[in-house]
């Protein structure tokens, strides 16, 4: 067979094809992913249905029927009940909502000292902001800023009795503010303090070994709500007698000590992914314990477990919710509290409270989450299989 | 000249030597910690013995025996408020287990559910889904339960308007009234032929897969255990002259009297329990799926099996080795979120306690009794776990 006679070469390339129909277009796109065989469109249709029967009628219930302004419950009730909205109404009663701000996020803080919660507000975010930015400089002396001289600062400027400042008893803080200041107190005793008892339970001594698994075990196995009873009328017997503790001190201990015990078992998940040859190489230069889990262990042990601390993060973050059990006032607790206040008493009034207040939670939860998402794509270095 | 030569090495134990030494740091540090925790404990017992003396507080679980004086709503067992304070705790306990059961196979069936949509190729069940983890995952537990309780259960119309349902239920603000079934003489037949029913599908399964291992015929397992276990308490029904009535709650003029009832504290703590703890099953059974390596997939299509039978075959058994060991800490979760039913009012474990806590003053005890079972459940499920995980490893060379 004679190969040589070659009849045609092209000399030069052809251009693109544009992709297929089926790959570009909208149509294509619908046909791929909407109803690609019969079940598919059978589901289409369900969720389709799940949709129109959700959605319009909660944004009509939210937004469009809803009621944004006024003084009292009047708005927000049917003129059957005695407000202004005609029979059958129902909507979201926002009125009440923004009526309440900002005791939903100060509680009953005095209102001519609230700029001092403004401004630790102001502060933490001035510090918290370039402290979660990858690229911005001086992240030790951040740190150092955030979690030691801030929270001596903000204890000063929100209790008072120093430089002047009027004392506000901790009974008067509430809402958001109440919230915040548990998880951030929460967050920064639980992480060091869950690396202390991870670190213990891998011990090598007995004692402390025995002591830190019985401590993560027990707060593991019982739920928040007995640790906060605990902390709520056990502390006050455990202290000889006259020694008082501030009931927002004991939520603080119980909330942080339970969370660390979360912690401490996300950090030994880190713990145990170190190769052995990491402790034996820092063994064998020679350097201290201490200096082997500060220097070589913890950092590889913290950046494989940032998804578990954060998520340890955003439970505590929604633990706080569980102080209003015992009658304290954070962001739920304060919410609440105004239902049963007769100027805005109406149907509507609960549910438009909740919704508010678990958008707040949400806001913030969210934001954790993808937060940590975005850093472990930040700090992935590739070693990873 | 300098002398370079080198010291002498020290002879016997100086001081020095001692201090770093690895094995007397480490017996020293933990004398140490022996004698600071153990100090701890003493001061503390003192300081709870004064406290007690000076409150006229009788330790000790004597009180357990004394007359609660407290109406529970919801009982299981009979209970009255002439019953004992030990009583009170157990109908309790008996509330959490019944919350905690019947939470646990809701949020199973919904986070399957969602779970799986997630993973669907369908878009917009796929976003549906995802929209569902992400918000019920980033809300608290306390606030679903009060958006339930205050916000659905208390708006429904009252008992004079009450919404009727298909097959005599009723719902109104004072919960779910349904036709409440009263068994008759014999009905315990039944219930145990349920129980045989069950033990003899297990009998047929493990004939049937010896069988199957000997001569590679197949049977029929699954559909011949159904008709094992609706037949046969049918049959047994049946024989027995059908020994049940309904007692149909019938609407009056002001109240609805009859059948049973389920109160909205139940209901509003079962319905935020579920739909809360749904949203973490969800995500484990997405991740225990996708945890299964496409070459398995892959490799059983090779081999020529069908779709279906590569999922159940080869996918499910590979998946539920990944997903089983965090969805029972998402079940430990519910049954210890299932003490928030306090902040509604459901008389659970920590309720009822709480309120003999109010009223005896025994915080010690009561909070100790709280600690030991709520630690023997979380406990009694690990030791479960890990004999499970030891038979589900892979068995390596």
């Amino acid at each position: 067979m004679n190969t040589s006679n070659i009849q045609y070469i092209r000399t030069s390339m052809i251009d693109q094809a544009p992709p297929p129909r089926s790959e570009s277009s909208v149509a294509g796109w619908i046909r791929k992913n909407l109803v690609a065989t019969p079940k598919d469109v059978a589901l289409t249709i369900l969720a389709l249905l799940v949709i129109f029967a959700i959605v319009p009628g909660a944004l009509n219930w939210l937004f469009i029927q809803a009621s944004w302004f006024g003084p009292d419950r009047t708005v927000c009730t049917t003129a059957a009940q005695g407000g202004i909205q005609p029979d059958g109404w129902s909507g979201a009663c926002w009125a009440f909502v923004q009526d309440r701000f900002s005791q939903f996020i100060f509680g009953r803080y005095p209102l001519v000292e609230r700029w001092r919660p403004m401004l630790v507000g102001l502060m933490m975010v001035a510090l918290l902001i370039p402290l979660l930015i990858p690229k911005a400089p001086r992240k030790g002396l951040n740190a150092l800023l955030l979690f030691v001289i801030f929270p001596i600062v903000a204890f000063f400027l929100l209790h008072g009795g120093v430089f002047g400042l009027r004392v506000v008893e901790t009974p008067l803080w509430g809402g958001l503010m109440v919230t915040l200041i548990l998880s951030f107190v929460g967050i920064a005793v639980s992480l060091p303090l869950g690396i202390l008892l991870a670190l213990g339970r891998r011990s090598e001594m007995p004692v402390v070994k025995i002591l830190c698994v019985t401590f993560i075990e027990v707060v593991r196995g019982v739920p928040l709500i007995t640790v906060l009873f605990m902390a709520n009328v056990m502390l006050p017997l455990f202290l000889p007698t006259g020694w008082t503790f501030d009931n927002f001190l004991r939520a603080l201990i119980g909330v942080a000590l339970f969370a660390s015990a979360y912690m401490a078992e996300v950090i030994r998940g880190g713990l145990q992914a170190i190769p052995k040859g990491q402790f034996e190489g820092a063994d064998s230069l020679g350097l201290s314990y201490w200096q082997k889990i500060r220097l070589i262990i913890l950092p590889q042990a913290i950046k494989l477990v940032i998804p578990g601390i954060v998520n340890t993060f955003i439970g505590l973050f929604k633990d706080t919710s569980l102080v209003s059990i015992i009658g304290m006032f954070d962001l739920l607790g304060i919410v609440r509290l105004n239902f049963t206040d007769t100027t805005w008493i109406t149907p509507v009034t609960p549910i438009t409270g909740l919704i508010f207040a678990g958008f707040i939670f949400w806001i913030f939860c969210f934001g954790m989450s993808r937060y940590s998402a975005f850093m472990e794509r930040h700090l992935d270095t590739g070693l990873k299989r | 000249m300098a002398d370079y030569s080198a010291p002498a090495p020290p002879s016997g134990l100086t001081f020095r030597s001692l201090a770093y030494d690895p094995k007397i740091r480490s017996i020293v540090f933990q004398v140490l910690t022996v004698v600071v925790v153990v100090g701890i404990v003493w001061f503390i017992g003192q300081n709870v013995a004064t406290n007690l003396a000076r409150s006229n507080t009788a330790s000790g679980y004597d009180f357990l025996y004394g007359r609660s004086g407290f109406d529970i709503g919801d009982t299981l067992i009979a209970y009255s408020s002439n019953s004992t304070y030990g009583r009170a705790i157990m109908v309790g306990f008996l509330n959490t287990l019944l919350v905690a059961a019947v939470g646990i196979v809701t949020a199973t069936i919904i986070g399957f559910i969602i779970g799986l949509g997630r993973l669907s190729h369908n878009w917009l069940i796929a976003k549906l889904c995802t929209v569902y983890v992400e918000v019920f995952r980033n809300i608290p537990p306390l606030l679903v339960i009060f958006f339930w309780y205050s916000g659905v259960l208390r708006a429904l119309p009252n008992v004079r308007d009450s919404l009727e349902m298909p097959f005599n239920i009723f719902l109104n603000n004072r919960g779910l009234i349904f036709p409440k079934p009263i068994w008759g003489e014999g009905a315990w037949l039944v219930a145990a032929s349920v129980v045989v029913a069950i033990i003899a599908s297990i009998g047929i399964y493990q004939w049937a897969s010896n069988r199957q291992s000997k001569t590679g015929q197949q049977f029929p397992v699954i559909w011949t255990a159904v008709a094992l276990v609706i037949g046969l308490p049918l049959l047994t029904f049946l024989a027995l002259g059908s020994p049940l009535t309904f007692d149909i709650p019938v609407a009056g003029r002001f109240n609805l009297t009859g059948g049973g009832t389920v109160l909205p504290e139940f209901f509003a703590l079962y319905l935020a329990l579920s739909f809360y703890t749904a949203a973490f099953i969800a995500e484990i059974i997405r991740a225990g799926i996708r945890g299964v390596p496409k070459g398995q997939t892959e490799a059983s299509t090779a081999l020529g099996l069908q779709p279906n039978m590569t999922t159940r075959l080869v996918v499910v058994p590979q998946a539920m080795r990944i997903i089983i060991p965090p969805l029972t800490s998402q079940y430990l979760n519910l049954t210890k979120n299932s003490s928030l039913g306090v902040a509604i009012g459901y008389p659970e474990l920590v309720s009822t306690g709480g309120t003999t806590m109010n009223q005896t003053g025994q915080a010690i005890e009561i909070v100790s009794i709280w600690i030991i079972v709520y630690l023997s459940i979380s406990l009694g499920t690990s030791l479960l776990m890990n004999w499970f995980n030891a038979k589900m490893a892979l068995v390596e060379r």
